[in-house]
């Protein structure tokens, strides 16, 4: 298990890497130079100006541009954002956990729907409840999570006036109230996420069970005159999941487009909303950071998982 | 009064549904088990013997597999309306299965020890520690050199030879009065059959457990089994004692089925070529009407087609399904 | 309870049927898909409407009424004006003509560009195929959302500059999202390769003298169509989200081109006293997607018969 760790992590780096030079590629071939415009930037201190021109290193040959580049990146020398006037990693260290936090508790959401719903349908194949699921699943990763949040917004906080729709960061309230506030102004953009990526990962669960569960091994389990429940549970779910964290893991990219979006409609304070605004104000070293901090969290996600792939399949650590 | 018997099939129908029909898979079917005897069924891929004994303990899917007609009496007592519950508690507990493919029937992310003790503590309630003593003892008693500490390996870190004695020792874990083995061998080495085909000899020894042995190979049947029942398209089409079958088969097929075994120690001597029967087994979607083996039958009459014989006792404790069977006596 | 059916239950070969060629038996499955059907029949429908729909519906898209603004649904407005009293009907339907023509414009950039990658890959074998398909993996993984932002935030005005703004987008949306999915059709078209490349018929071409491109063109990728004309119809689908999501943050599409997703960040503002202007565009990008995504899983079923369920 340490040696395939070991080796996941060793793979990672060139994704790394790999990502780091896409990005250096497309802000080297922009016209007019962002790193030429970020130290001529008339905005920026000139004590700051003069760090970057020497950390950027305008005048070196492209390939030693790069590696100062990455490394002022991975050393988190994000720069100076002109809109906000304060250092680029501050600000997105502050707005980091409240994306986090959607993330999360969206893909908590995510899977309390999908796992039972998948696995159920799968274990009832074109049953009514099937076809009602998978109708159901299509609709909900068709409607873009931009109108869904819209309409979220006109049933729950402009018909029901049920809950509020723009998120704040200050909330007046204290105790126990503060907690039903924060919840309250977290379930529609965490919903609104979570119904979209649920959709999705219902059909992986449902392929996935239907895979397993014309295995030999899963005979063997009823054979042994085991319950029913514990065939599904312990011999077709549990194996079950070992292809879906692959695909969950491939996700990770339209979760975080997802969490941009959501963010935005909702004016949640995160890194997603960071970014539009950023790019709204030509705020060139937030663009760059937020790309870089969003390429680690897929990086970071698809680590996770593999971390837990080896773990759900014990195969996998003796290759 | 005479106790039942261990195991009786009788006039087994098992239907599957499919896009192009129903599939009569089993179509009259009787069989029966007594105790600590070993029966083996016969016959090429796709004569439903297969069907048949995952239908004993209703492993077959349903739907879109069927029960159409038959009883299948268990101790007397027929299992064909049984609930789940009532199915529960006589699998591996009363009755153990052996599978044909030891590569695929475990399952790969529990360890051999887990697998085995879940089913001891399933039927026997015990401890997880007692459970998977069990288990390790199971395991040596199959001969798997350092017991306890292979139970805490996972099935890929066994060779097939291995696992199909795992699968073994888990089906035997509950000291079960019949065993089933599907095709325990066919997925193994040559060499690594013979020794699995020993050890359920030993075990059925030792044990005094009833084995019904469903095989396609004629050698494996010669070395297990006391008594035997030929299938052919889902029917029974000759049962002998094995002595009387392998000295006197009275169905063209099963003299086919025999003739089609090497013989090394005939090889030299006799210049016999080692004989298929040509053609292959009919649909059973519509099976045809008369002698379902007519059409691949050198000794074929017209008679053969009218209608399908009966399978009639040509001598006692020998029955075949052909209306020639006196003139090979 | 699916378990297993013993493969010996239909062992013997199915009765002989009317001979059909491939392309009516993948007819035949498609048709038994009902949604896929319906759906097929709606994106028809659709496509229809965003062609002809505008020169029957002949309201101009920019024509300012201030004396109708904000208003419902009535006769003269079907679907309702926005705060400038423009006809939504209207702009939805040109609307649609963009936000379909770059969702098939960024499906043919995808397929292309995945087909030749693929075909590289499964051609060369050995280290070009190892470096392709990490390069597939790694595309796989980046934050697709992010990087076309920032490449269209980096790059927007330099184009615009040299082609015009409309032609300027469309170009940079197409090729971007276009760039960002191509790598299942990669995958599919270099599984194809190894699959085949040792299979008798195309030894047979080979012994027989064709050329490699040939072999390539007549035998190896027509195998391959099945799998990548789904993953192609999904791609559609997957293209016209991110255009609309791109015109939703308002970074797509200049402000005068109404594509769908621009016409809901419009409307998003005024959710309180125009829910109209919010939900016919939206509900086109959802009957849109929804129907494509249903026609693909329809394709599915019909092309890739190793998938059947």
């Amino acid at each position: 298990m340490t040696q395939y760790l070991i080796r996941r992590l060793l793979i990672a780096i060139p994704s790394l890497l790999g990502i780091s030079v896409v990005l250096f590629t497309v802000l080297a071939l922009a016209p007019g130079d962002p790193f030429e415009e970020l130290a001529t930037n008339p905005a920026i201190p000139p004590e700051v100006r003069a760090n970057l021109r020497a950390s950027l290193g305008i005048d070196d040959p492209i390939w030693q541009r790069y590696f100062s580049w990455l490394f002022a990146m991975l050393r988190g020398e994000w720069g100076y954002s002109f809109v906000s006037r304060i250092n680029v990693d501050q600000l997105i260290l502050q707005r980091l956990p409240v994306t986090l936090v959607v993330i999360g508790a969206s893909q908590v959401v995510a899977l309390a729907i999908a796992l039972p719903v998948g696995v159920y349908a799968a274990t009832r194949p074109y049953s009514v409840f099937d076809q009602i699921a998978n109708t159901l699943a299509f609709v909900g990763f068709s409607l873009p999570t931009f109108f869904t949040g819209l309409l979220f917004i006109l049933l729950f906080s402009i018909y029901l006036d049920w809950l509020p729709f723009v998120y704040r960061t200050e909330l007046s309230e204290t105790g126990w109230r503060w907690w039903w506030e924060q919840l309250r102004q977290s379930i529609m953009p965490v919903m609104v996420l979570g119904l979209f990526q649920g959709a999705a990962w219902t059909r992986f669960v449902r392929s996935a069970v239907l895979d397993v569960i014309r295995l030999d091994h899963v005979t063997t389990a009823r054979a042994k005159g085991l319950p029913e429940s514990r065939v599904t549970l312990r011999h077709v779910v549990r194996n079950a999941l070992i292809p879906v964290v692959t695909l969950v893991a491939l996700q990770m990219p339209i979760v975080f487009g997802g969490a941009i979006v959501t963010e935005q409609i909702f004016r949640v304070p995160g890194v997603g909303s960071l970014l539009i605004s950023a790019i709204l104000a030509n705020d060139t070293p937030v663009i760059m950071a937020v790309t870089f901090v969003f390429a680690g969290l897929v990086i970071f996600f698809n680590l996770l998982a593999d971390i837990l792939y080896g773990w759900l399949d014990p195969r996998i650590s003796y290759r | 009064m005479t106790l039942p018997r261990l195991l009786e099939i009788e006039g087994l129908k098992v239907h599957f549904q499919t896009d192009d029909g129903t599939v009569r898979a089993v179509d009259g079917v009787s069989i029966g088990v007594d105790r600590g005897e070993t029966v083996s069924v016969v016959g090429e891929s796709g004569c439903g013997k297969t069907v048949t004994a995952m239908t004993v303990l209703k492993l077959i899917a349903m739907p879109p597999g069927r029960i159409a007609e038959g009883r299948i009496l268990w101790q007397g007592r027929d299992i064909v309306p049984m609930d789940p519950e009532q199915m529960r508690a006589i699998r591996s507990k009363e009755i153990g299965f052996v599978f044909q493919e030891p590569m695929t029937s475990l399952n790969p992310v529990y360890t051999v020890g887990q697998q085995i003790a879940e089913t001891v503590r399933q039927h026997e309630g015990v401890s997880r520690k007692a459970a998977l003593d069990r288990a390790a003892e199971m395991l040596g008693l199959v001969q798997i050199p350092n017991p306890s500490r292979r139970v805490h390996d996972y099935p890929h870190q066994f060779s097939g030879g291995m696992r199909q004695r795992v699968m073994i020792a888990m089906a035997l874990s509950c000291n079960p009065k019949l065993l089933i083995a599907d095709e325990p061998t066919t997925a193994l080495d040559v060499t690594i059959q013979a020794q699995i085909l020993d050890l359920l000899n030993e075990m059925k020894e030792r044990l005094g457990m009833a084995v019904l042995l469903i095989t396609h190979a004629m050698g494996v049947v010669a070395e297990t089994a006391q008594r035997v029942v030929v299938m052919y398209a889902g029917v029974v089409v000759e049962e002998a004692p094995v002595e009387a079958l392998f000295e006197r088969p009275l169905h063209p097929y099963t003299q086919g089925l025999i003739r089609s075994i090497p013989r090394l120690d005939l090889a030299a001597t006799e210049h016999r070529r080692l004989e298929a029967i040509p053609g292959t087994v009919p649909s059973l979607l519509n099976p045809p009407t008369g002698c379902r083996f007519a059409a691949r039958c050198r000794h074929a009459i017209p008679e053969c087609t009218a209608g399908e014989p009966a399978l009639r006792e040509i001598q006692p404790g020998h029955t075949a399904r052909c209306i020639r069977a006196e003139e090979f006596l | 309870m699916a378990g297993s059916i013993p493969a010996s239950a239909t062992a013997s070969p199915a009765a002989p049927r009317k001979r059909v060629t491939p392309w009516q038996e993948a007819w035949r499955r498609f048709r038994k898909h009902r949604l896929a059907v319906v759906s097929a029949v709606i994106l028809a429908l659709l496509i229809l409407a965003v062609l002809i729909g505008p020169l029957i519906w002949a309201v101009p898209i920019d024509e300012i009424d201030f004396t109708a603004r904000l208003q419902g649904p009535s006769w003269e407005h079907p679907l309702g004006t926005d705060d400038l009293g423009q006809d939504i009907l209207a702009r939805v339907l040109y609307g649609g003509r963009i936000s379909l023509a770059v969702g098939f414009a960024a499906m043919a950039v995808a397929v292309v560009v995945g087909t030749f990658v693929g075909a590289v890959a499964g051609m060369a074998g050995g280290r070009l195929d190892a470096a392709l398909m990490w390069l597939t993996d790694l595309f796989l993984s980046l934050p697709e959302l992010p990087l076309l932002l920032l490449i269209i935030y980096l790059f927007r005005d330099a184009l615009t500059g040299i082609v015009g703004p409309e032609m300027g987008v469309f170009i940079l949306i197409v090729t971007v999202i276009g760039g960002f999915r191509w790598m299942p059709v990669a995958r599919l078209v270099r599984a194809q390769f190894f699959s085949l490349r040792e299979k008798e018929f195309v030894e047979a071409a080979r012994a027989l003298g064709a050329s490699r491109p040939r072999l390539v063109l007549r035998h190896i990728l027509p195998n391959a169509l099945g799998p990548v004309i789904v993953a192609a119809t999904i791609d559609v689908a997957a293209a016209i989200i991110a255009e609309s999501t791109l015109s939703f943050l308002g970074l797509g599409f200049p402000p005068d081109i109404p594509t769908w997703g621009r016409i809901l960040f419009d409307a998003k503002d005024n959710l309180d006293f125009a829910p109209h202007w919010a939900i016919f565009p939206g509900l086109a990008i959802f009957l849109t997607v929804l129907s494509i995504n249903f026609v693909g899983d329809g394709l599915r079923d019909a092309l890739d018969p190793r998938r059947v369920k």
